[in-house]
This record gives C-alpha cells, sequence and structure tokens, in this order.
C-alpha cells in the first residue's frame, strides 16, 4: 500500500477518482452512460470529449515544461489557427466540402507549427528567457487572429468541419480519438526513441547535458514546436465546437489551465522528470471540476475561485515547507531556519 | 604580536555538532578566536570549514552545542543576526550585487538618511572614506560589475568595516586573485588585525596560510584535530594531519610516470596557439597516443579555460587545432565528441552529473548523445552497457536505478568516468576528478586512469594535488594566470620543483602581453 | 591595451562617455523609450498635423490612469525578479466591489480603504505563496489571478453603476491650464507614480527591492530582509491593483466584473519597455511612466488612423520583441567582457 501511495500517479489518479465519487453521490446519473442511436452520452463521455482542446495544449505544454521551458502563447495560437482555418473555409466556393476543410485544417495546424518555430527560435537560438519569448506571441498573436477575421467573428457553417468537435465515431465522439491519438503518440515517441530521457537531461541540467554532448537546441526547438502544433489542433476543434473563430475568447486563459493540469498531473515547474499519463490525469481533474462546480449551479464566471483554491493548495502540497511540517508533525526531524540552503553542503563543505 | 591565551576569546564554539541527512557534517567541534589574531581553519574538502563557518554566521543551526560572542551566549537565526553581533564574512563568490554600484554595494541597508530619504552625497562620502580606509581609491558611482573580483572583494571588506565587525570571515578570497592583490589583500587584513579585528581565513594555498595566520585549526572529516600556532606547525606535518594517512594508500599506485611514450607519429592532438580574448592567452598543447598530460596551475590559472576551449564548450578565437596530424575545428562539444574526445568537468554537480536521472541513464547518456534521439539504447544492451561500466569503475551503490543525484561525490564522479569511458574515447580530458571525494575514491580513479593509458587511452588530467598530476603525466603544462609559462617532463621535476616554476618561472612572460 | 593609439581627444571624449556609460549602463534602455516616445509623438504630428494638441496629450493620462497605477506596482515586483499576473484581476474586483459598496450606501470614506485592503490581501496572498512556501511568482500570481477574477464575479456578474458623488468627482472634475486639463485620478497617478520613485530610489527598502533583484542570496548574505521585502512588493502591487480599480471605476462610470482581461500583460509590456529588465534588479518608475505613455500614444495613433484596434498588440509584441532581443544582446557582450 505505501509502495502504491508513493507513486508518482497515486494522488492525481486518487483526486480524479475521489471527484467521480463525490459527483456519483451529490447526482448518480453522473456516472450514467446511456446508447442512443448507437452512441454514448452522458456527463463522463461529456468530459472525455469536452476536455480535447485542454488537453492538446496540456500535452504540448507538457514537452516544454519539461524542457524548463514554458509556452504562454497557446491561446493566442489557438485563435491564429482557428481564424486561420475558418477564413480559408468561409471563402471558399465550397464550405461543405471534406477536402476544402482538410486544406484548411493543413493550413491552420501549418501556420501554428511556424508560430511554435518561432516561439522555440527565440528560447532555443536566441537564448530568450521562455516566459518572456513566448509573451511576444501571446500579445501579437491574437491581433493577427484579429486582422485575419477583420475583427469579426467568422462564422462557418461546414458539416465536415462539425465533425471534428461534435461528430462520432465507433460511437465515441471524434475529439476524445485525436487526444488519445495525441496522447498516445508522444508517450511512444518519447519513450520508444530516446527523446524522453534527452528531454528529460535538458531540462535537469542543460549544460550538463551540452557538454555529454546533448543536441539540446533542437530538443528544446522540437518542444515548443510541438506545443504550437498541438494548440493549433485544439484551435481548430475549439473552432469547430462552437461554429465560429473567436479571436477573442479562444484559448482564453488556457495557457493557465494547461500549467495547472501539468502540475496537478506531478511534472514539476521546474522541468526534467515529466509523465504524459500525469498530465492526462490532471487534464480530467480540471474538466471533471469545471463540470461539477457548473453543477452546484456556480456560474462559470465564478469558476477561477475554485481554480485559485485548487491550485494553493496543489503548490502547497508541493512546497518544501510544508513537507518539513509534516515530517515535524510525524517526528523526527526538526525545523530550522537555512534549510533550503542545505542541499549544496556537500559541494561547499 | 600573536594574541596568548590571556585574552579573552571572542568567539568560542564548543561541543557544535551538526548533522546532515546521511552524514554528520560537524562532530563535537571545538573553535577559539581571539581578538587582533588571524586565524586560518584547515581541512579538505568535505573537513567542515564552510560549515563551520555557516554555522557561526547563522546560515545553518546547530543541533548541539554553543557559541559565546565575548562571553555571551548567542544563538543566530539568521546572517543578519551575526551581523548584528559582529560578524561578517566576505566569500569565495563575492555575495554582493553587482547591478548596484559600488557606494551602495558599501552602504547597502546602512545608507546615512536625512528628512528626504537616503542621502546618496553622503552615502557615496562615507563609503569613499571606507574604501579610502582599505588603501582604495575609485569612483563609488560604478556598477561593481565593471571592477576585478579583487576590487569587489576589498569592497565586501569594507562592507564589514561599515557593520562595525568585530569578527572577519575570509572564505577562500584569494583563489581569483594574482599576488598584487594578494599583497594588497594581506596588508588590509594586518591593518585590520592591527585595530583589533579577529579574522578567520580559509585557504586552499599553504604559503598563503603560514604568510598571514597566527593560528591554524585543522578539521578532518568533521572532526577537530587540533589547533597550533603557525610557527610552531611545520608544514609536512600540517599536511599530514589534515589528509590523515592518504599518502600510504595512495602509494600502491604504479606510477605512470616513468612510462616511455613513443613520440614519433603525429600526435593525437595538437593545438597551436589556440586562446580567447580575455579568457586564455595563446597556448600550445600536444597530446600523443596513451599518454597523460598534466596541467598544472592554480584554481584560475587557465587550467580548465585551456580544456574547455580543446573541447569547445567555450569557443577558441584563435588558434587552430590538429588531429593525427590533419586540421580539425573544435568548436562546440559535438565535434570534440565526434572526433572522440571526451570531457569531464570540474563542476560536477553542475556541468557533469544530471541529479534527477539514474546512474544508469546517466552512464548511456554519452552514448544516446552520439547515437541520436531516435536510435535509443535500450533493453540488453542498455543493461549490458550499465553494468559493464558500473562493474569497471566499482560504483557504490551498484545499482542502475538509483537517482544519481544520491551518490557520493566520489561516485557522482565514477559515474560521469563511466559516461565517457563508455562512448570509447581516443582522448579523455579530466578536470579535477578527484576534488572533495573520498580517499578509496580517489585511489580508485587514479588506478583507473593509469590503467586506461596503459591501454593506449590519451588523458588531459588536471588536478590541484601536485603529486597526483606528477604521479600520473608523463609530462606536464604549466599555467598560471591564464598564461602557459611552460611545460616540463615529470621525471625531470618533484613536488616543490614544480611549485617553485608555478611560482616563479615566466615572469618575464606575464608582465607583458594582457590577453 | 593595444588600442592606447588612439589620438588623445578621442581617446578622452570615449573615456568621458565610458564613464558615463559604467555609471548608468542601467539607464540606458529608458533613454531608448523615451526617444521612441519622442519619435511617435513626432511620427504622428507629421502624419496627422493635428495630433500633438494640449488635448489630445490631457486625454493621454486621463485614459490611461489606472495603467498607470498597475505599471508603478508592477515595476517594483518585476525588479525583485518577481512578476504579478493578478493585476488585471485584482483591478476588476476591486473595482466591482467598490460600485456594489457604494451601491449599498457605504461611504466613499469606506469603501476606499477596503478596496485597498482587499488588494493588498490578495497581494499579501501572493507574496506569502512566493517567500514562505518556494512557490514560484507565476504561479503564485497566476493564483491570485484565478481568485480575483472569480471573486469580482462573486460580488456581481454583470456591471453596476456608480452614482456616488464623490467617485464620479475623482473623474468629472477638470482643471484646466490654458487648453490642458488634468482629472484628480491623473493626479492621483502622478502621485503613485512620484511616490513609488521616491521609494525604490531614495528608500532603503527600495533598494533592497534592487538587491533582490540582483542577487538575492547576496542580499540575504549581507543581511538585508529579503522575506519582508518580497512579500511586500506584492502587497504594493496589490494596492496599486485596488487603486486602478477605483480609478477605472470612477472613469467608466461602472463597476464591471470583465474588467482588466489581459491587461496585465499591457502592464508587463509596459514595464518592459519602459526599460525595466524581467530578470530583475534594474528598472525606473519613471521608465514605466514613459512605457505606458509609448503604450497609450500607439493606441491613441490606431485609433486617429481609424485602423484595427488589433494591430496594437501586435505593434506592442515586436516592440517588446524588439526590447527583449537589446537587453539580450546587451547581456551577450557584457557576459563576453567579463
Amino acid at each position: 500500500m505505501t509502495r502504491l501511495m508513493k507513486h508518482r500517479l497515486f494522488w492525481p489518479v486518487f483526486s480524479l477518482l475521489a471527484l467521480i465519487v463525490i459527483n456519483t453521490i451529490a447526482r448518480p446519473q453522473f456516472i450514467k452512460i446511456t446508447m442512443r442511436d448507437g452512441e454514448f452520452y452522458g456527463a463522463l463521455i461529456d468530459i472525455l470529449r469536452n476536455c480535447a482542446p485542454l488537453m492538446l495544449v496540456a500535452l504540448g505544454m507538457t514537452l516544454v515544461i519539461a524542457t524548463r521551458g514554458i509556452d504562454l502563447s497557446v491561446g493566442a495560437v489557438m485563435a491564429v489557427s482557428g481564424a486561420v482555418t475558418l477564413t480559408i473555409i468561409d471563402g471558399s466556393s465550397s464550405p461543405g466540402s471534406t477536402s476544402t476543410v482538410l486544406v484548411a485544417i493543413l493550413a491552420g495546424i501549418g501556420v501554428s507549427l511556424v508560430l511554435g518555430l518561432w516561439n522555440g527560435f527565440l528560447v532555443a537560438v536566441l537564448d530568450i528567457q521562455p516566459i518572456i519569448a513566448t509573451l511576444v506571441l501571446m500579445l501579437a498573436g491574437r491581433g493577427v487572429a484579429l486582422l485575419i477575421t477583420d475583427g469579426f467573428i467568422t462564422t462557418v457553417n461546414s458539416e465536415p468541419l462539425n465533425f471534428v468537435a461534435t461528430g462520432y465515431l465507433f460511437a465515441l465522439p471524434f475529439a476524445l480519438f485525436i487526444w488519445l491519438a495525441a496522447a498516445a503518440a508522444i508517450a511512444i515517441v518519447e519513450r520508444r526513441t530516446a527523446l524522453g530521457v534527452l528531454t528529460e537531461a535538458v531540462g535537469i541540467n542543460p549544460e550538463a547535458s551540452r557538454l555529454a554532448g546533448v543536441r539540446s537546441r533542437g530538443i528544446i526547438l522540437g518542444a515548443y514546436v510541438a506545443s504550437g502544433t498541438l494548440a493549433g489542433i485544439a484551435g481548430i476543434i475549439y473552432s469547430s465546437n462552437i461554429r465560429a473563430a473567436d479571436a477573442n475568447a479562444a484559448g482564453d486563459l488556457i495557457e493557465l489551465y494547461a500549467i495547472l493540469a501539468v502540475v496537478l498531473g506531478g511534472t514539476s515547474l521546474m522541468g526534467g522528470k515529466f509523465t504524459i499519463a500525469g498530465t492526462v490525469i490532471g487534464v480530467l481533474i480540471i474538466q471533471t471540476l469545471d463540470s461539477t462546480i457548473l453543477f452546484l449551479g456556480v456560474s462559470s464566471a465564478q469558476s477561477p475561485v475554485f481554480f485559485a483554491i485548487v491550485v494553493v493548495i496543489v503548490v502547497l502540497i508541493q512546497s518544501p515547507r510544508v513537507h518539513q511540517w509534516g515530517r515535524a508533525l510525524t517526528g523526527g526531524f526538526r525545523t530550522r531556519p537555512g534549510t533550503e540552503v542545505r542541499n549544496d553542503a556537500e559541494v561547499t563543505a | 604580536m600573536h594574541a596568548e591565551t590571556e585574552v579573552a576569546p571572542l568567539v568560542e564554539m564548543r561541543g557544535i555538532t551538526i548533522q546532515f541527512p546521511g552524514v554528520l557534517a560537524l562532530d563535537h567541534v571545538d573553535f577559539c578566536l581571539r581578538a587582533g589574531e588571524v586565524h586560518s581553519i584547515m581541512g579538505e574538502n568535505g573537513a567542515g570549514k564552510s560549515t563551520l563557518i555557516k554555522a557561526l554566521t547563522g546560515v545553518y543551526s546547530i543541533d548541539s552545542g554553543t557559541i559565546l560572542v565575548g562571553g555571551e551566549e548567542r544563538v543566530f537565526g539568521s546572517t543578519a543576526d551575526a551581523q548584528a553581533a559582529g560578524i561578517s564574512t566576505v566569500y569565495q563568490e563575492v555575495n554582493l550585487c553587482t547591478n548596484l554600484s559600488v557606494g551602495e554595494n558599501v552602504m547597502l541597508g546602512h545608507e546615512p538618511r536625512n528628512l528626504r530619504g537616503i542621502d546618496w552625497r553622503a552615502t557615496h562620502r562615507e563609503a569613499a572614506r571606507y574604501l579610502a580606509d582599505l588603501g582604495v581609491h575609485l569612483d563609488t558611482h560604478t556598477l561593481l560589475s565593471s571592477h576585478s573580483i579583487a576590487i569587489q572583494q576589498l569592497v565586501a571588506i569594507s562592507r564589514a568595516m561599515v557593520l562595525d565587525s568585530r569578527v572577519l570571515i575570509l572564505d577562500e578570497p584569494t583563489s581569483s586573485l594574482d599576488r598584487d592583490e594578494v599583497d594588497q589583500l594581506f596588508a588590509v587584513v594586518r591593518d585590520l588585525r592591527a585595530k583589533g579585528v579577529a579574522i578567520i581565513f580559509i585557504s586552499h594555498f599553504l604559503d598563503q596560510v603560514y604568510e598571514i595566520s597566527d593560528r591554524i585549526t585543522v578539521l578532518r572529516n568533521g572532526q577537530l584535530v587540533g589547533e597550533y600556532c603557525a610557527q610552531d606547525l611545520p608544514r609536512a606535518d600540517l599536511v599530514t594531519k589534515m589528509i590523515g594517512k592518504v599518502l600510504e594508500e595512495l602509494d600502491d599506485i604504479a606510477t605512470s610516470a616513468e612510462r616511455t611514450i613513443d613520440r614519433s607519429a603525429a600526435p593525437l592532438l595538437r593545438a597551436t596557439g589556440i586562446g580567447k580574448r580575455g579568457v586564455l592567452s595563446p597556448a600550445d598543447l600536444d597530446v600523443y597516443d596513451g599518454e597523460v598530460v598534466g596541467i598544472a596551475g592554480l584554481l584560475g590559472s587557465g587550467r580548465t579555460e585551456l580544456v574547455r576551449l580543446v573541447y569547445g564548450a567555450d569557443r577558441a578565437d584563435a588558434g587552430h587545432f590538429e588531429l593525427h596530424g590533419e586540421p580539425a575545428k573544435l568548436t562546440s562539444p559535438r565535434h570534440a565528441i565526434d572526433h572522440r574526445i571526451a570531457f569531464s568537468s570540474e563542476n560536477r554537480r553542475e556541468e557533469g552529473i544530471i541529479a534527477d536521472l539514474t546512474v544508469g541513464e546517466n552512464i548511456a547518456l554519452g552514448i544516446q548523445a552520439r547515437r541520436g534521439w531516435l536510435r535509443k539504447l535500450r533493453g540488453a544492451e542498455y543493461d549490458a552497457v550499465v553494468a559493464e561500466y558500473i562493474a569497471a569503475l566499482g560504483v557504490r551503490p551498484a545499482d542502475p536505478n538509483r537517482l544519481a543525484g544520491t551518490l557520493s561525490g566520489g561516485n557522482q564522479q565514477k559515474v560521469l568516468l563511466a559516461r565517457w569511458l563508455a562512448t570509447a574515447p581516443e582522448l579523455i580530458i579530466l578536470d579535477e576528478p578527484t576534488r572533495g571525494i573520498d580517499v578509496g575514491a580517489k585511489a580508485d580513479i587514479q588506478r583507473k586512469v593509469a590503467e586506461l593509458s596503459h591501454q593506449g587511452l590519451s588523458v588531459i588530467f588536471i588536478s590541484s594535488e601536485l603529486e597526483e598530476v606528477l604521479r600520473l603525466a608523463q609530462r606536464v603544462v604549466v599555467m598560471r594566470d591564464r598564461h602557459q609559462i611552460g611545460v616540463l617532463d615529470s621525471s625531470d621535476v618533484d613536488v616543490d620543483g614544480l611549485i617553485d616554476y608555478m611560482a616563479n618561472q615566466g615572469d618575464a612572460q606575464s608582465e607583458g602581453s594582457v590577453a | 591595451m593595444s588600442t592606447t593609439t588612439v589620438t588623445a581627444p578621442r581617446a578622452r571624449l570615449a573615456s568621458y562617455s565610458r564613464t558615463f556609460l559604467d555609471r548608468h549602463s542601467s539607464m540606458m534602455p529608458t533613454f531608448a523609450a523615451l526617444l521612441i516616445f519622442i519619435a511617435l509623438l513626432i511620427g504622428a504630428e507629421m502624419h496627422f498635423g493635428n495630433f500633438l494638441t494640449p488635448l489630445n496629450m490631457s486625454a493621454l493620462l486621463l485614459n490611461y490612469a489606472y495603467l498607470l497605477i498597475l505599471a508603478v506596482g508592477m515595476t517594483f515586483v518585476i525588479i525583485t525578479g518577481g512578476i504579478d499576473l493578478s493585476v488585471g484581476s485584482v483591478m476588476a474586483f476591486t473595482g466591482i466591489s467598490c460600485a456594489k459598496l457604494l451601491g449599498e450606501g457605504y461611504s466613499a470614506a469606506v469603501v476606499i480603504p477596503a478596496i485597498l485592503l482587499g488588494g493588498a490581501a490578495i497581494g499579501l496572498l501572493i507574496g506569502v505563496l512566493v517567500q514562505y512556501f518556494d512557490v514560484q511568482p507565476f504561479i503564485a500570481s497566476l493564483a491570485g489571478l484565478f481568485l480575483a477574477r472569480g471573486l469580482a464575479f462573486v460580488v456581481s456578474l454583470s456591471s453596476i453603476r456608480v452614482e456616488n458623488e464623490s467617485v464620479l468627482w475623482l473623474q468629472t472634475t477638470r482643471w484646466r491650464f490654458g487648453e490642458w486639463y488634468i482629472t484628480p485620478t491623473g493626479i492621483l497617478a502622478l502621485s503613485v507614480a512620484a511616490i513609488g520613485a521616491f521609494v525604490l530610489a531614495f528608500t532603503r527598502f527600495g533598494r533592497t527591492v534592487y538587491a533582490v533583484g540582483g542577487n538575492e542570496q547576496s542580499a540575504r548574505l549581507m543581511g538585508l530582509n529579503v522575506a519582508r521585502t518580497k512579500v511586500l512588493v506584492y502587497v504594493i502591487s496589490g494596492v496599486c491593483g485596488g487603486l486602478a480599480g477605483l480609478v477605472l471605476t470612477a472613469y467608466s462610470g461602472a463597476g464591471y466584473p470583465r474588467n482588466g482581461i489581459g491587461t496585465e500583460l499591457d502592464v508587463i509590456a509596459a514595464v518592459v519597455i519602459g526599460g525595466t529588465l524581467l530578470t530583475g534588479g534594474t528598472g525606473y518608475v519613471l521608465g514605466s511612466v514613459i512605457g505606458v505613455l509609448v503604450f497609450a500614444t500607439i493606441n491613441t495613433i490606431i485609433a486617429y488612423e481609424g485602423a484595427e484596434q488589433a494591430w496594437t498588440r501586435i505593434i506592442i509584441g515586436l516592440m517588446l520583441l524588439m526590447f527583449i532581443v537589446v537587453q539580450r544582446v546587451i547581456v551577450v557582450r557584457s557576459e563576453r567582457r567579463r
């Protein structure tokens, strides 16, 4: 049991299960999944479907955070990719045709890839602090999206586009398959190749990695490209869901929720060791919490208060000082000043 | 001059014990400091010198024992407390704010104020006065970062004087100073001693310790060895007290120094006139197959800078390289690794070990970086490589899944060595591989280096311990003040000869041009 | 030195300029921002012909008083090497609280201290998380952002009109000097800037702010009160958020829980454009004032031009990029020199 508790995914999984149990007790229909016209429906299915944009963004964010970085521009990239895709469909003569939609989606993803490359260039090549480097695009990106849509909310009615967010495949939402595929692809690439361990090496100790011959520049660049691309796909799903490109609302605050999901999943913001499974669970926790708050009759506008409390609790649990208190309570160690400098005692002694 | 026992001690530390997780850093150590003396604390890395200082200055709290200052028992919760009690420290890596002006650094927190807040004119006037007391005259408005480390150190001492300190701790103050700067510092120290300030001096340089100290306290492995009058303690005795029984244990290592190296073929590496402006004057370096080339010089002499240029960790802006007689470009670690050159940094924690990866992952990292991310070393192949090198170097504990950061310094060093040996290099550069590690690991590593060079591996070996350099290397490149001052055959010279050469040779060159 | 062969007068000039640079190198980015501001004004005047009017210039301060107040608080935080993402939300929270409390009949003399206290409380929370629980400023202030934004909607989901005379007076009063005018909110903003500048330059607390940003470890070893300083800068930023909430409520005659979404980015951009380094240790309130003016001028020019407001964000983003690249180059240069 204690070994199970020590597993890094224990607390995230525990929190998710606890949330589901609490919800089920409060409203039994929460757990119920019904079959209608050969398609599954229910609160849980909704969660799995609605979490897709956040999931994609959080997966990319995990990679970026693993390299000791952060990508603030994901929301803006979502807005741009949605704007590009929908503007192309809107402008085409046959908005309903699958090929038009495919071209438009590829264009949207392509643009996001370039934006990710831009972030990566600033961070990996020009060596600019990630927060600052991605702040540029965070500021300018929405402006670009607004220019693309001429400042309007571009609405589009196109069957193939609608399918992306609301369609069903094999009785399950299509959006679920998108994020499952993304998560699986990332997990496989990171773990079956050496990319995962090299990413962690760069995140834990960039200088040592460089001297060990690791091509950290390429790895960091790749993480931002992945983050940008995934945010682009997220933007398209978002637009498909509301059937419009809304340059102001698309991905608003999503960078913050994505970071929260990554941290909830157990990846440290200091970079290094990361877990894709943890991030998936983190996103599901956030989405379930969101659904819970909604159920409680709280206006969705007020839900940030709850997330603030979650953030505070999570960071407190991770804080070394609280760990110390925990140890002090369970006996043994005394707390004392200056403990945080202790770690380097061996080198300086 | 010497303070004798009838003077009441200014600081008395009794039975100080500090426990770190897994290590007893200080074990009932007594220490006594009198007004108007310079008291050196000596000991090898890990002996507990810094820990003792940090206990006195309130950085660490003590687990047991008492600290008396001026006869009164004191408990310091922070550096500020200690400073208020008149105890100030000047650290090796000067702990001032380089983004502020010199004057501010001297006065920060103690600026003269008037009704309109800080009186800047008075602040700079005061700062200039304190600096002038130490014989330093400069524009106090300039940024601290625009001055040399030596000046910054004097600024830090002036700051201690502003705080009206009775105890001044100098922690490795001379390690990056040249001789003139050391003289200037020592003049200041003598002056303060005459004024009754008690000074704790910590340095690796024996000469300087004997030059300035009245009294010496020796620590070893967190325990007090003893307190001595400097003039009554011969050097050899001091060294023996510091290192204990080390010397005998290392004696059985085959001295490879006498081995003859075939220098008829083109050297494996020939560096001609490599240098970098402001970092290293152009230097030459030849390494032949199977040869161990030592680099001797003090910390900051340019020894690390030289090998970093060879490895491409820093980019040389002058000179050129030949490998096996062919011109080669060495401008990044990748180039060096592609040419089968490996480099283990002196800064193990920051530039070597990836603390949160396992021992196995750390060992495999070198190979993996060579192979690229697509071809992952895994399964049986990975296990075999990791097991082989853990065994070959005797990494303890021999658990490949343990986090590397939890190993002792010596074992981390072995892991690093393993990482590089696994890539089958032709030349390996070892910068201070034996610093701060225990004697057993030290002997293991020396033995391994000797063994590898017998098998034909070329090694560049840097160490502050000159005996080690002379024992392992066939030739020794001597550095001083970021200049190469000569290359010696190790069979022609002993430790004292080498020290003498380092100290006195090549004065002519270093006076002339500055890089 | 191998370059001593330069002719004497030039050498002397060079040495003067070097002394100046040695002493004031940290002010260079602020000078650059000032030049950009002047260039913007001249360019706009040449383009429009009727831009540099007293009315326009007075309106700059009137319209962006809230941004100026936020920027002063943010300057403190960023100089310590931190960041405060919560300012826009705090402004919305305090603004809507102000409108709500006034609507319920409390007097301004009670309401104004109350909302300042509210802002301070959120700042205190962030500061304590950062200092005592080792939470990264980015994350701690993110919690503050969520909290304040949520609380704003808890207070009210829709906007609330303000009819309180004394609060509206802050905005409607125009003190005129010829064609120039200034409102009490403008005076408030300028006072905040003046007080901020004074505290940073002439108090020990202010100097500790710089020391912490330069090297926190050193500051601690120098015996400075690092903990109190770090908590206090977030409290200051929170109080500024409260004041900005008051000013914005007065400006728009209403409290609105959606105010200030994304404002934290505008504030950070203005502060950085004004020459404060995001890495901490260098910066001036005066620079931030200029940064806000640059921001405000660009906005006004775009409105004048009748162009898409989206351009503001793009131009500010590009300007930010230019500044951080230049700062990066300066840092790389100085590293190379050492």
